[in-house]
């Protein structure tokens, strides 16, 4: 440890068992950010499913918004320590997503516009467990917070959940996706504090 | 929309934790389009989760930085070379 | 081989610069010695072991085990506040450095230099125009301080005393001070074009202050004809509290 400053606290605050080991709340909502935030006009916009033997399934703006609707409230956990509880979400379950789709996959790689990647078992994008997500707190989801739609994983560190998601490609084997080929955690479950390759 | 990059700059001191000279004053060349230029004026995000140094003529990544307890990690494969002037 | 390592730095002085920005002088002992132009990271660590850092722009040229910073408090930040409010002198941080060897000045350099500062941009600005006047270098300077209003200024009376061979502009972005020949506003291709150097002079332009600001000047200077490897830009972001 190093030389202690006199009277400096930090931003930490909060114990509350609804948080995992290591975290601190916060009442903002922090921006992180990897590159420029992509503009895509909705008319623009697609998200697709493309599995391992070569089919994609595709949705288009409208064809997403007429999906059945759910509005998940639920904590989320960003690996940079900060967590927010309790946040109102509203998107289409994953669930919903792959019913017709047929894969044997194992792996699922989330893919974004502006080039970003992320990788995770496609059992942790089912059974309730994660969804796309167009509105945050009643409003349409910000482009800085990954609007139009993101991915939504909150059981994994916030990484995972793509902002600006553009499709999700079913593979056969993992594929690391940006923080996880740069020294991230290849699964990043927060209540057993999986931020760094080896922990 | 530019307000959210930091510059090369500010990976003056998370690299020197790794080399020796400063690397921040090195001239390199984007693997995706060709533009040279100091390492220093590269368009930086971060610095949390990492450290992502993108070119300034086309956006694509250049640099990863992440410092982990006891590790870092280092991703240069958007640079083609990195010219670095040392003592004679 | 310098490796870089934590050392442990002593306030010894603070002075406030102005109702947000306050100058910390440090006491690092071994401390290797800096250009103007470099900059430090500070550390804090709380009596639990948590700790945060920043990077901070050093002020005035190397001196001794001296090391001076202007902070600039970040409302809701987490290290600026407590360099800026809660810190006293005997109080201990952290500092490691320099680095940072691109957004430098040398006395050794010949070449006229234009300064161009927006808001707490003019931190390692300042360290340039010491370090010059420390060197009793001849070498023409010319600053342009791109400025909110007058009360925002940094080293207000030290930018007022005359300085053999240093030109000062103020650009006031939002409030001008009563019969200010230009009206406020952001900085224009005129400010630079009649406050900076002719680009035949081959000046060293060195440009400092929040992103929107650093890429706005260096476009106008582009535009006047100045060579872009003699235009050094360092941007200040959103997180740097």
């Amino acid at each position: 440890m190093g030389i202690i400053s006199r009277g400096f606290q930090g931003r930490r605050r909060g114990d509350d068992d609804r948080l995992p080991p290591g975290q601190y709340l916060v009442d903002d909502f922090p921006v992180l950010s990897t590159g420029p935030t992509p503009r895509i006009p909705l008319e623009r916009w697609e998200f697709a499913i493309d599995t391992e033997a070569g089919q994609t399934h595709r949705w288009s703006w409208p064809e997403l918004m007429a999906l059945p609707q759910e509005t998940p409230t639920v904590d989320i956990h960003c690996v940079t320590k900060w967590s927010k509880l309790g946040t109102g979400w509203q998107g289409v379950s994953l669930d919903t997503l792959f019913e017709d789709v047929e894969s044997a996959a194992e792996y699922a790689l989330a893919y974004s516009y502006g080039g970003y990647t992320t990788n995770l078992p496609l059992e942790d994008l089912l059974d309730g467990k994660a969804w796309i997500v167009h509105k945050f707190d009643g409003e349409e989801l910000e482009p800085r917070h990954g609007g139009p739609a993101r991915l939504l994983v909150p059981h994994l560190y916030l990484w995972k959940s793509a902002k600006w998601i553009h499709g999700i490609r079913l593979l056969d084997e993992d594929w690391p996706g940006f923080w996880e080929t740069a020294g991230y955690h290849n699964y990043g479950d927060p209540w057993r504090e999986q931020r760094y390759e080896g922990d | 929309m530019t307000a959210e990059h930091l510059d090369g700059n500010s990976l003056a001191g998370p690299l020197s934790e790794i080399f020796a000279v400063d690397v921040t004053a090195a001239v390199g060349r984007c693997a995706s389009c060709g533009l040279t230029g100091p390492v220093a004026e590269l368009r930086v995000y971060g610095p949390e989760p990492g450290l992502v140094a993108r070119c300034p003529g086309c956006d694509e990544v250049v640099l990863r930085l992440v410092r982990g307890p006891g590790a870092a990690w280092l991703d240069l494969r958007g640079a083609v070379s990195l010219r670095v002037r040392l003592p004679e | 081989m310098r490796r870089l390592t934590w050392r442990p730095a002593r306030l010894t002085a603070l002075r406030d610069e102005t109702g947000s920005a306050r100058t910390l002088v440090f006491r690092v002992p071994d401390w290797p010695g800096h250009l103007a132009g470099q900059h430090v990271d500070v550390r804090l660590t709380a009596d639990d072991g948590y700790s945060a850092q920043r990077s901070y722009s050093v002020a005035a040229p190397a001196d001794g085990d001296t090391v001076e910073l202007t902070v600039e408090r970040v409302p809701d930040g987490e290290v600026s506040p407590y360099l800026t409010e809660v810190m006293e002198p005997g109080d201990q941080v952290e500092i490691r450095g320099p680095v940072g060897g691109w957004f430098v000045w040398r006395p050794e350099s010949t070449s006229p230099v234009l300064l161009v500062a927006g808001g707490s941009g003019i931190v390692p600005l300042m360290a340039m125009i010491r370090a010059r006047r420390r060197a009793g270098s001849r070498v023409p300077f010319r600053l342009l301080y791109s400025l909110r209003e007058p009360g925002s200024r940094y080293y207000a009376e030290e930018l007022r005393r005359p300085d053999a061979g240093l030109d000062v502009g103020y650009i006031y972005t939002r409030a001008a001070p009563d019969g200010w020949p230009r009206p406020a506003g952001r900085i224009l291709l005129d400010d630079l074009a009649e406050g900076g150097w002719p680009a035949g002079f081959e000046p060293e332009c060195y440009v400092c202050g929040p992103t929107g600001f650093v890429e706005a000047t260096a476009d106008l200077l582009l535009a006047l004809g100045h060579a872009p490897e003699r235009i050094r830009t360092e941007r200040f972001g959103p997180t740097g509290d």
